[in-house]
């Protein structure tokens, strides 16, 4: 198995996705497995080789500065899970 | 009557021919399909949620049409069903996910506008494992769908739902996304076409992100030219999408040969030595598809992929990176499922998304998070991206040597529920000969190519970027001279003429 | 003698800011909502900005090109390659949960904002990004808040980040700097730049060294500072705070404070529960930017003469002094107006004279602005001529530029129908001269005999015989001239 150096508390807390105790661990270890692929990788010399972020060979892909409908305010909180006086509603921010 | 086609397989462009000739209304196929649907989700569970009224409307429009000679789509009054990540103005779309069980879009998928802009009836939104994260439909949150060829087993994934239902001969097009496989491998399972367009060819707008820089929409259906003329409707570019490319689509629909003289297959010597460590009978049906190409008139060259063995690591580090962006979305703030309780809207944050994502999502939101973050984005994110140019390169090589590829789709035939669902790994696997295609953001399709012990498997046609003609010409060659799909009926049908 | 030093060591502050602008589009960044300020909530939003499932963004030209002219402005250096990336952070008013922004790849780099002093601040980079919604904390604060109400119209506004170098010495220095930066970005019509709608917003990292040492000590990033007399107040709140702990042998921690105008203080915002790694990497929705020399080249073109280069040359070209040039450049429509009337007139110094003095207090009677007020430049331009002509006193011509002013009437139509025209004709003044002599003979000796005073009586006599519209100075001339 292939030793991970990932805190996956701390990972989970970037992600805002709280693990049990149990996902935690069962994660952990399905990871190392993958890992053992992923290591493979790391062999390679690909210190000459450009980084594809983008396979289609594109550039400049702009729209106009026009205006476009929005859409109605109604249909735009039909999904909200809580809504007040045309805003969104959540629990507190605490800062 | 309990299928659409009770005698021979149903195809888009039959049924179409039907109507024009008003030999059948649209309407009386839709209520047909829907019935099939309905009376097939207890064994298949293909779809998510059926859209009788909606379908029965836009059918009734259609005969309008026809009773006024009016000009037809290419598509007119063809049942189809779509995989329940394109977004339909109204109606709900989950994903899959108990995150979006409740969301209903305010708009329309350009893919799902285009399709009823040619006059196709949508049916219903199938089944998928939740979020396009998986290869066999079990990650649904739902429930699993089933294999139309055997009841046991798995329709693949994450297009279980629409391969299902296209295999099950319930309706004769669906559409599917494909990311690393999730077209092409469910159609292998389920003895259907599936064609992954080239990446930028199909406009993404509406279509629920898993990994924006390898997800496509493409057309699951009973037969070559029925993808063709899907392609050819939801192809090309889209205001809307930055990602999708002008380039003119060809009428690929008549542009279908029967023969195969002057054109080069290239085989993949690293995907044979693959292929022959495996299942025998699997390696002979292989063998023997390549005999047939050759047989058609095709040369068979050798061409290699070096780097084709890098693909699943590089493909589980920038797909589940991409995802834990896309998906960080998910919070129960704007729209979807929200969790609430006592604290503040953190709180709330973590409670809807711990409660909202299943099992391989949460892995794959971890595993992605992990990959960009700092101290290890370069030693994952950006190394997998270095080597994603590699593969991408070795197949702009072995397109030096030859037109299309020709490769298989899978590495078994389909597999008992269950049989891989505690093994991520084990799943991750089955998409070993389809991830390197999507990295290099090339054409590739399934096509049936036989049997091994009477499940059905599919033979993959690859093609450099936006030569899907070429890939669909030399399929629909194959097509007509193996007709693997059309020599059997599926379990699942002769099972509900013994129930009847 | 050491210690005696360190003891009564000065402490120096360097201040470098980070200055947002929203961009003033007709739409949104990457997607094709109004962009306006002021509407009511959650009616300027559409799939895009509120990151529906499904939903992709496309770049908003414009606001691409508002960019550029900035940084060509500035002296920047436009990218030949650029692109957008992500940056991931939970927060409820970002609808994606991650903000489209530029990492390593901004629109520009380098460039420098010139003060009015003529010192120039280092630019590191102005990059592209969207706007966040904005929330409301229902309750009277934060703390005490049972619920937060979002509103998500500014969500996905463009915005460009300008970050200066660490170079800015002084509280004072700082607000010239936003000045400075404000009127480049007004003239070149790129931005509303009101800092109370928000649409020029300020962050400063600020830190405090001894003097004459170079080595950067730990700064401090203050938020909340909502106008430019906060920003100074701000600054000036900080450099005592940290000196006073560096003299009292504290140590200064980095930290993100934010500043409470009302009580005039900064506060430590504490570091949030949530861990900040953005994770960004570039967005796979979008493509790269690579701008041709071309477009650039036309957008180069495009640009106005900028504010202080425009002051310079009103020096040069029309006699003006710096102080006149400072404020007649200050806004770029009124620099213009001032330039058509120097130039229709062919007198700087007069132009400026009346733009400055009689033009700026009619439009203050009136509540009017330039903008707003129906005069031309030629007819001030024409009101300096007749002036100087002689056509009208200098008392008449006040009233005559007010009504100009007021209701845009041509000088020569209000001359004529408020009969304000002098008489300058010599021959027809001098007939009035002659008549008043003749008609007051006990003056004409007591002039003669010495009396200077008795002159001042004959050119009244001949203002009123005139009633009024003989050319005072005309009338003088002639009555010396006759006297001998």
């Amino acid at each position: 198995m292939a030793d991970v150096p990932m805190d996956i508390n701390q990972v989970s807390l970037l992600a805002r996705l709280p693990l049990t105790e149990e996902e935690a661990q069962r994660f952990a270890g399905q990871f190392s497995r993958l890992f053992e692929f992923i290591a493979d990788l790391q062999r390679l010399d690909v210190s000459a080789v450009h980084a594809t972020a983008q396979v289609i060979p594109l550039h400049n892909a702009f729209r106009e500065d026009e205006i476009r409908p929005s859409l109605d305010r109604e249909v735009a909180l039909e999904n909200a899970p809580d809504s007040e006086g045309g805003y969104f509603k959540t629990p507190r921010i605490l800062d | 009557m309990s299928s659409i086609h009770a005698t021979s397989l149903p195809t888009g462009h039959a049924l179409r021919e039907a109507i024009r000739r008003r030999e059948r209304s649209a309407e009386e196929i839709t209520r047909a399909a829907l019935h099939d649907a309905e009376s097939l989700q207890g064994p298949l569970h293909a779809y998510i949620r059926l859209l009788p009224e909606r379908a029965l409307e836009r059918a009734r429009r259609i005969d309008g049409l026809v009773r006024a000679g009016e000009p037809l789509g290419t598509l007119a009054g063809v049942p189809v069903a779509v995989k329940d990540l394109f977004c339909l103005q109204g109606e709900f779309t989950t994903c899959g996910s108990r995150i979006l069980e409740n969301f209903r879009s305010p708009y329309s998928a350009t893919v799902v506008e285009k399709l009823e802009a040619a006059g196709a009836i949508i049916i219903g939104k199938t089944n998928m494992d939740e979020f396009a994260m998986g290869s066999s439909c079990e990650n649904s949150a739902f429930f699993p769908t089933r294999n139309p060829w055997d009841t046991t087993r798995v329709p693949g994934g994450s297009s279980g739902g629409s391969a299902s239902t296209v295999g099950a001969r319930t309706v004769p097009i669906a559409l599917g996304t494909d990311t690393g496989g999730s077209i092409r491998e469910p159609a292998s399972f389920c003895n259907i076409v599936g064609v992954k367009p080239t990446y930028g060819r199909v406009s993404r707008y509406g279509m629920i992100a898993f990994a924006s820089s390898l997800d496509q929409a493409g057309p699951m259906t009973a037969d070559v030219r029925d993808a063709a003329d899907v392609l050819e409707v939801i192809a090309g570019y889209d205001p809307m999408d930055s990602t999708s490319v002008d380039v003119a689509v060809p009428p690929y629909a008549s542009e279908l040969p029967d023969d195969l003289h002057g054109v080069r297959i290239g085989i993949v010597a690293e995907f044979e030595a693959s292929i022959a460590q495996g299942d025998a009978a699997l390696a002979a049906l292989y063998k023997q598809a390549y005999k047939d190409l050759e047989r058609l008139g095709a040369q068979l060259v050798e061409v290699h992929l070096p780097h084709a063995q890098y693909g699943l690591a590089t493909y589980y580090l920038i797909a589940p990176a991409e995802c834990s962006s896309n998906l960080a979305r998910y919070d129960g703030a704007r729209y979807g499922r929200r969790v609430d309780g006592d604290g503040d809207v953190y709180a709330m944050f973590d409670r809807t998304r711990a409660a909202g994502f299943g099992d391989e999502v949460k892995r794959r939101i971890i595993l992605g998070t992990y990959a960009l973050s700092t101290g290890y984005y370069d030693a994952y994110y950006v190394r997998a991206q270095k080597v994603r140019t590699l593969i991408k390169s070795d197949f702009d090589s072995a397109f030096a040597e030859c037109d299309v590829i020709a490769c298989p789709a899978v590495s078994c035939p389909p597999f008992e529920l269950g049989a891989k669902s505690q093994d991520p790994l084990a799943m991750y696997l089955m998409d070993y000969f389809t991830i390197p295609m999507s990295l290099a953001g090339i054409p590739a399709l399934s096509i049936p190519a036989g049997y091994v012990s009477d499940l059905p498997v599919g033979l993959q046609i690859v093609a450099p970027a936006f030569h899907e003609g070429r890939m669909l010409a030399v399929a629909h060659a194959y097509e007509q001279a193996t007709q693997h799909a059309a020599a059997r009926i599926p379990a699942v049908r002769s099972e509900g003429a013994r129930a009847s | 003698m050491q210690q005696a030093i360190e003891r009564n060591v000065s402490y120096q502050p360097v201040i470098g800011l980070e200055v947002h602008v929203e961009l003033a589009t007709q739409s949104k960044m990457f997607c094709g909502c109004r962009n306006v300020f002021g509407a009511p909530p959650n009616t300027l939003v559409c799939p895009v900005c509120l990151g529906m499932p499904g939903t992709l963004p496309v770049i908003n030209r414009r606001a691409v090109e508002f960019l550029c002219k900035t940084g060509m402005a500035l002296g920047c250096d436009v990218a030949p390659f650029s692109k957008f990336d992500r940056k991931n952070y939970f927060y409820p008013d970002m609808p994606k949960n991650y903000q489209i922004s530029q990492y390593d790849m901004p629109l520009t780099t380098g460039g420098s904002v010139r003060l009015a002093s003529g010192k120039r601040i280092a630019l590191n980079r102005i990059h592209l990004e969207e706007d966040t919604g904005k929330n409301i904390h229902a309750g009277t604060s934060m703390a005490a808040s049972e619920y937060t109400l979002i509103d998500y119209n500014r969500a996905g506004v463009p915005l460009m980040e300008i970050v200066s170098e660490p170079h800015i010495a002084t509280p004072e220095e700082a607000e010239q700097y936003l000045s400075a930066l404000k009127s480049v970005l007004s003239y070149i019509g790129v931005s509303d730049v009101k800092m109370h709608e928000g649409s020029l917003r300020c962050d400063a990292n600020i830190s405090v060294r001894p003097a004459g040492t170079s080595t950067l000590g730990v700064k401090a990033e203050v938020k909340n500072m909502n106008s430019f007399r906060s920003v100074v107040r701000a600054l000036r709140f900080e450099i005592e705070r940290q000196t006073e702990a560096l003299t009292s042998g504290e140590r200064i921690i980095q930290e993100t404070r934010n500043w409470d105008d009302a009580r005039g203080v900064t506060y430590s915002t504490r570091s949030k529960e949530q861990a900040h790694d953005y994770r960004y990497f570039p967005d796979p929705d979008l493509v790269p930017l690579t701008l041709d020399d071309a477009t650039l080249a036309q957008w180069r073109e495009e640009l106005p003469e900028l504010p202080l280069d425009k002051r310079d040359r009103f020096i040069a070209e029309y006699g003006v002094s710096e102080y006149e040039a400072g404020i007649l450049t200050e806004d770029r429509s009124a620099a213009e107006f001032f330039e058509a009337v120097a130039r229709a007139c062919g007198d700087g110094k007069q132009a400026a004279n009346w733009m400055l003095g009689d033009v700026r207090r009619s439009l203050e009677k009136h509540s009017l602005t330039l903008a707003t007020s129906p005069v031309r430049p030629a007819q001030l331009a024409e009101l300096i001529r007749i002036v100087a002509a002689g056509q009208i006193s200098g008392k008449a011509a006040k009233e005559v530029c007010d009504a100009v002013v007021a209701e845009g009437t041509d000088p020569q139509a209000v001359v004529a129908q408020r009969g304000l025209s002098q008489i300058s004709d010599t021959e027809a003044v001098g007939a009035m001269v002659d008549d008043a002599l003749a008609a007051n003979p006990e003056s004409v000796a007591s002039y003669k005999g010495g009396k200077a005073k008795a002159l001042e009586f004959l050119v009244g006599q001949v203002m009123k015989s005139s009633r009024g519209k003989a050319n005072i100075d005309i009338v003088r001339e002639l009555l010396r001239e006759r006297l001998g």
